[in-house]
């Protein structure tokens, strides 16, 4: 195994272009898919430390974060796709049926 | 040596397909470099002797969620001319959160350097070859100590299932 | 330098073995899988009372290789408008996939590109799911509706009958504890029993989603000539096409391998453990043999002198076989001494010989079952997906759980275990009819009802 410090310069590269891909995108697909790269970027932190502290716990709640993403793609690609059917548009900009 | 050559060659496409992901004006090629950034995740943990990790992320992220991405992506495949302005007005919001996250790391390697005895803890991690058997492992710790979260994830996955499919299902 | 250089000898030098196999593997796998359809259009043939291909080569033995040239030297057509890019990365993700995924099987005891991995049959499986994205990506980047609808079309089916593949494939792993693919062989040699004789409804379960999964008739209407001209493979012209038709049928040879190593004891002889049955062990050399005097008795009735050398030759290369599968079992008779230096090249070989022979076994039933049986519609592939093999395996995973528990407790071992999984097998099997026929009520109640709805199933 690397240095840990590796791992988490990786986790936190990935982080930070998760939360721009968030933060900066239109597309609300796009969004959620910039979301899935920010867990990723969690379980490689987890799965680091795990291996550092030999501990198989880190690797484990890893697991349990990619089931949660799953039911969360599944729900979020769901909305998406009854909203489409609705407006048609899966731009975030467009979606403004809440505001005054 | 291995073990370096490793790490750069998938940390390298990790980032490398996380930066062209979030800039792609085409959804489906962001899909693709997601699903590449994915694999080289996967390959990451493959390096990190996390062997269940590996092919649970293959299995499950990418020969799943990404299905389901690619899927939606095609239902809903408008124009691409449509979408241009993509860095609109929050691109700054986007960097300033970027420094602040990077910067904040940095400060906590750059402290843990100049105080003595308050750094981060210098551990060793154990040899490869004496890892124990890491599916045995993980289903040890799975079952045993860790059986009601592995109980609440199925009921919510159920949830979400029964969520996504009301949702997404044609009104009658 | 002097470090990489160091480096990379030490990497060799442990692991030249597997890198040999791949390189091995990934250079005949063509060849082999022109020949593998050259065998399905005999069969095909012999099927339906003809001959099949005769005319390039002797008997059309060298029509892979006129297949194989002419998809080389034809135009390279991609669709106007189409995605490059994704264009040419589809056939090659299809690909990648399947032979990155023959990596984890071993072909007897002996030959195993990547060694003693802990998840074993688990990155088999996993890595020959990634093969969906080269169909749907191959559908989309062609830029024409019916592609389009072909690629989801088909990976919907293999996402749906993945599931209960993997459900079976968890049925049988509960009597390994294990894995590692070698481990699964030598459980069932350790108990004495094929799987398939534990865990029938399983074994049957794999079979037809593995079916499914590879798009092979009777579940192939996405690439069926008759529907949607070929699916997701329509504007694939030449070597794109090769690729995928490699994919396809790299994926067979995949699916055969884990159901020959999980349920059909892998490399084991029949009854290995028997000691009284050792004489089966010449069974292979002798029928090897006798294919090879049956070429030779041919040769005479040959029309030209090329066909005639060339039956000589093929009657040459079964004696070879022969030879060489007959030296394990033969020298230790001649020469006890030599018993235990002459083992591992009979486990090798007999066991290299065996998987191939079975993997052989269940290709052969699918080419069977492809001229046979009248094709699915989508809707009835997908409610067999869904609502019969899904709640099956399922059912079996609880039932064969509880029968292992039961014999673990009344202490049964090997063919005793028959005792406690044969009534598990026919309760998941009533289980899951009883389902459909409650099903079927449901609906027929419904349709009563209902108004009548075009679109549905």
């Amino acid at each position: 195994m690397l240095p840990i410090e590796h791992y988490l310069f990786l986790s936190l590269a990935l982080f930070i272009i998760g939360v721009i891909g968030v933060v900066t995108r239109r597309n609300v697909i796009v969004v959620l898919m910039s979301i899935e790269l920010i867990l990723n970027a969690v379980n490689i932190n987890l799965a680091a430390f795990s291996r550092l502290y030999g501990d198989v716990a880190g690797q484990v709640f890893a697991l349990f974060i990619i089931a949660d993403a799953a039911a969360e793609a599944a729900v979020g690609l769901g909305i998406i796709i009854a909203f489409f059917r609705n407006r048609e548009t899966v731009l975030a900009d467009e979606m403004d049926l809440l505001k005054w | 040596m291995l073990d370096k050559v490793l790490f750069y060659f998938f940390a390298g496409i990790a980032v490398a397909s996380a930066a062209l992901m979030v800039t792609r004006r085409n959804v489906v090629h962001s899909a693709i470099f997601l699903i590449t950034a994915l694999l080289a995740t996967a390959g990451i943990f493959l390096q990190l002797r996390a062997e269940f990790l590996f092919i649970v992320q293959i299995i499950l992220y990418v020969g799943g969620i990404m299905v389901l991405f690619v899927f939606v992506i095609m239902l809903v495949n408008l124009d691409v001319a449509l979408q241009q302005m993509q860095f609109a007005r929050q691109k700054w919001v986007a960097l300033i959160v970027a420094l602040a996250l990077a910067g904040q790391v940095g400060v906590m390697f750059w402290t843990s350097g100049k105080m003595p005895g308050q750094g981060l803890p210098v551990l060793t991690a154990v040899a490869a070859n004496r890892l124990p058997l890491n599916s045995e492992a993980v289903a040890k710790s799975l079952f045993d100590s860790y059986l009601l979260p592995f109980e609440i994830a199925s009921v919510l996955l159920l949830v979400a299932m029964i969520g996504a499919v009301v949702m997404a299902k044609k009104r009658a | 330098m002097n470090a990489t250089l160091q480096a990379t000898l030490e990497f060799l030098k442990l692991y030249w073995a597997p890198l040999l196999c791949g390189v091995a593997v990934v250079a005949i796998l063509p060849l082999i899988v022109g020949y593998i359809v050259l065998v399905e259009r005999k069969i095909m043939a012999d099927m339906q009372a003809r001959l099949g291909p005769m005319r390039v080569g002797p008997h059309g033995l060298l029509q892979p290789i006129a297949d194989a040239v002419k998809l080389l030297i034809k135009e390279d057509i991609i669709p106007e408008h189409a995605d490059k890019l994704v264009f040419w990365l589809a056939p090659v993700l299809s690909v990648g996939a399947g032979l990155l995924s023959l990596a984890g099987l071993a072909i007897g005891p002996a030959f195993q590109i990547a060694q003693d991995i802990n998840i074993g049959i688990l990155f088999v499986v996993g890595i020959s799911a990634l093969g969906i994205f080269g169909i749907v990506l191959g559908g989309w980047a062609s830029n024409s509706h019916y592609s389009l609808m072909g690629a989801l079309r088909s990976s919907a089916q293999l996402v749906s009958y993945e599931t209960a593949a993997g459900m079976a494939l968890v049925s049988a792993l509960l009597f390994t504890g294990t894995l590692n693919v070698k481990s699964i062989v030598e459980a069932q040699s350790k108990e004495g029993i094929w799987f398939v004789l534990l865990a029938p409804v399983a074994f049957f379960t794999y079979l037809v989603a593995s079916i499914a999964e590879t798009n092979r008739a009777p579940f192939d209407l996405p690439e069926a000539e008759s529907e949607l001209v070929a699916g997701y493979m329509t504007e694939f012209s030449g070597f794109r096409w090769s690729l995928y038709f490699l994919a396809e049928y790299t994926n067979m040879i995949v699916v055969a391998s884990v159901a020959t190593t999980l349920f059909l004891g892998g490399w084991l002889r029949p009854f290995a453990g028997v000691s009284w049955l050792n004489f089966l062990d010449f069974v292979p050399p002798l029928v090897l043999i006798a294919i090879g005097a049956y070429c030779v008795l041919r040769v005479t009735k040959q029309p030209t002198r090329v066909q005639q050398l060339f039956m000589l030759a093929v009657a040459g290369l079964c004696f070879v076989v022969a030879l060489v599968l007959a030296a394990p079992v033969v020298l230790p008779v001649i020469k006890p001494s030599l018993r235990e230096a002459v083992a591992p090249f009979y486990a090798g070989i007999h066991g290299g010989f065996w998987f191939i022979f079975k993997v052989s076994l269940y290709i052969y039933f699918f080419m069977w079952l492809r001229f046979t049986i009248p094709r699915y519609r989508f809707d009835q592939l997908m409610r067999l997906g869904w609502h019969f093999l899904i709640p099956l395996s399922i059912i079996n995973v609880l039932l064969v759980g509880v029968a292992l528990i039961a014999g673990a407790y009344f202490q049964l071992h090997g063919w005793g275990l028959l005792l406690v999984t044969t009534p598990a097998a026919i309760l998941a099997l009533v289980a899951a009819f009883l389902i459909l026929a409650i099903e079927k009520q449901h609906d027929a109640r419904q349709e009563q009802t209902a108004p009548s709805d075009f679109y549905a199933g």
